[in-house]
């Protein structure tokens, strides 16, 4: 569904992304893990399109996409989520989900200018699924209140909802759970498998890594740039340079996966 | 009925200017801050005023869909590249081509250069002012909720996220570009119509900048904000005008002082404008 062949992206003489290729197929949840400063979120914007890869394909379902602009790429079905929350800071829960369903949306203005009512239909359509996008995070009873005005945790699950309302087949999260408190980051968790089996992919960076353990069908590691390793969790746990790269080179210990 | 025609003047000129501001505000709904909108202005009261002058069996309503027209297309090929620009870059680059259309005016022989037109026949009644203010509130109030009006408040808000969400944000902003262009045009022509002359000294960066501090002081939060705005900044300087002789100011420099003072006051404690007013008495007498 989504593959990557030699990406890289330099900015100035520092290769972000450097030589990546790996694929994310339909249905799977993808971990991108790797310490700080590895080219996670950079990988993220170069499949959303933020920014052009330096050389290198990406495709999605079979078409070559790199260095389209974002609005062409979440009509062709990714949306995405942000490290450093973007939500409309001024607008409600509910109408954040509802400008996520932007592209589903036919609905033009001028028969709403003259009370059409089939547009208000649509409308009334559109808020109720919203409101049922906010239920499925958890934030039925939050759908009035500012964006602004919402806690860390309930910020990053509207933006989820928000990336959910294009019924995206593929969803970029970038460190979902980052702020939550366990049993939220659980319930994120938890949603991430339901939007999987539901036939969309997930492309999940992350570091709770017990969590992206758990959650992810395949993972891929990122180091200075470089793929360091891949396949599934427990492959990748015993990975001697996946190892290296999280607890230090001369570390025998078989920690991999619990430090963060 | 006397109280009326000894206003007449003032309350027309409310509705220009009201339409103004609304015009100024179409680009900021949308997170623009275009100043181009005295051009366009200058464009619409020239087309208006030759129209009439040189056609005069043409009907009034045809000339005004002209003077909105002519603006709102001139709008489309300058907005694409100029709407590539952010923030203070997309100012002045809209300023410039104000000052364009001003100076070009001023050295066209066909438009009398610096002189203008005169003698243009009063037109606008002041039932054709108020219709065409509240058309332009009424598509502004109908924006509010819809989708489109969904993908201006996201533009506004964040135009990264509002890509990734979908939204082609040059169309919007285009759209919303030559939306006020057209307002901008028609104000234009109505004046044009209701004071008998144009000229280009008349279409200077001070209208715009008038334009833009009646948006600002009325609120650009909600869409009747410039209304109050334009209505507030017409009005008090004339009703203060015998206070201000009294003190040995003269109108012209006294309303200047005023409008300064009372942006500042706006700017500082009341940032979401005179519209966001009620609101926040609202929340004190409850908090």
């Amino acid at each position: 569904m989504l593959a990557l062949h030699n990406v890289l992206r330099a900015f100035g003489g520092v290769r972000a992304v450097d030589d990546a290729s790996f694929t994310v197929e339909r249905g799977e949840v993808h971990g991108l893990i790797g310490p700080n400063g590895a080219g996670k979120t950079t990988l993220l914007n170069l499949i959303s399109g933020f920014i052009a890869p330096t050389s290198g394909t990406i495709s999605f379902e079979g078409r070559s996409v790199g260095g389209l602009a974002p609005q062409r790429l979440a009509a062709l079905g990714i949306s995405r989520t942000y490290q450093n929350i973007r939500l409309f800071a001024g607008l409600t829960a509910l109408d954040n989900v509802v400008v996520g369903q932007h592209l589903r949306r036919r609905s033009p203005f001028i028969p709403r200018l003259f009370f059409s009512p089939a547009a208000r239909k649509e409308e009334e359509a559109a808020r109720a699924r919203a409101l049922e996008g906010l239920s499925r995070v958890g934030l039925h009873g939050r759908a009035l209140t500012t964006a602004a005005n919402l806690s860390y945790g309930e910020q990053r699950r509207v933006e989820i909802a928000r990336a959910l309302g294009a019924a995206p087949k593929l969803l970029l999260l970038d460190e979902p759970t980052a702020g939550m408190n366990p049993p939220e980051a659980h319930e994120v968790g938890r949603l991430v498998r339901e939007v999987a089996r539901e036939g969309r992919s997930v492309l999940l960076v992350e570091h709770n890594v017990r969590l992206v353990m758990e959650l992810c069908d395949r993972i891929t590691v990122l180091n200075f740039g470089k793929v360091i390793a891949r396949g599934t969790p427990s492959e990748v746990a015993r990975d001697p340079a996946v190892i290296a790269a999280y607890l230090g080179d001369d570390s025998g210990g078989a920690e991999g996966g619990g430090a963060a | 009925m006397n109280l009326y025609l000894a206003y007449q003047g003032l309350i027309a000129f409310v509705g220009i200017n009201a339409l103004l501001a609304l015009s100024v505000y179409a680009t900021l709904s949308c997170g623009q801050l275009s100043l181009a909108n005295a051009g366009f202005m200058a464009i619409g009261a020239y087309t208006g005023a030759l129209l009439t002058l040189h056609a005069p069996g043409i009907p009034f309503a045809a000339v005004l869909l002209a003077s909105a027209l002519l603006p709102a297309l001139i709008a489309l090929p300058l907005g694409l590249p100029v709407l590539r620009l952010r923030g203070v870059f997309l100012a002045i680059a809209t300023i410039g081509f104000g000052e364009v259309v001003r100076l070009g005016f001023v050295n066209w022989d066909y438009t009398n250069g610096a002189l203008g037109l005169v003698a243009i026949p009063q037109r606008t009644k002041p039932w054709i002012l108020w219709l065409t203010v509240l058309a332009v509130l009424f598509v502004l109030g109908r924006l509010r909720g819809s989708r489109t009006g969904y993908a201006l408040e996201a533009i506004r808000e964040d135009e990264m996220a509002a890509r990734t969400m979908g939204i082609e944000t040059t169309a919007y902003k285009l759209a919303m570009f030559s939306f006020g262009a057209a307002i901008a045009g028609i104000a234009g022509a109505l004046e044009a119509h209701f004071t008998f002359i144009v000229s280009p000294s008349g279409y200077s960066f001070g209208r715009v900048v008038d334009m833009l501090v009646q948006a600002i002081v009325g609120g650009t939060a909600y869409f009747v904000g410039p209304v109050i705005g334009a209505a507030f900044l017409t009005l008090l300087p004339e009703a203060l005008r015998e206070a201000g002789s009294r003190v040995g100011l003269s109108p012209g420099p006294f309303r200047l002082f005023l409008n300064g003072v009372i942006l500042l006051a706006v700017i500082l404690y009341l940032p979401d404008g005179i519209a966001s007013l009620p609101r926040r008495l609202r929340r004190r007498v409850r908090g």
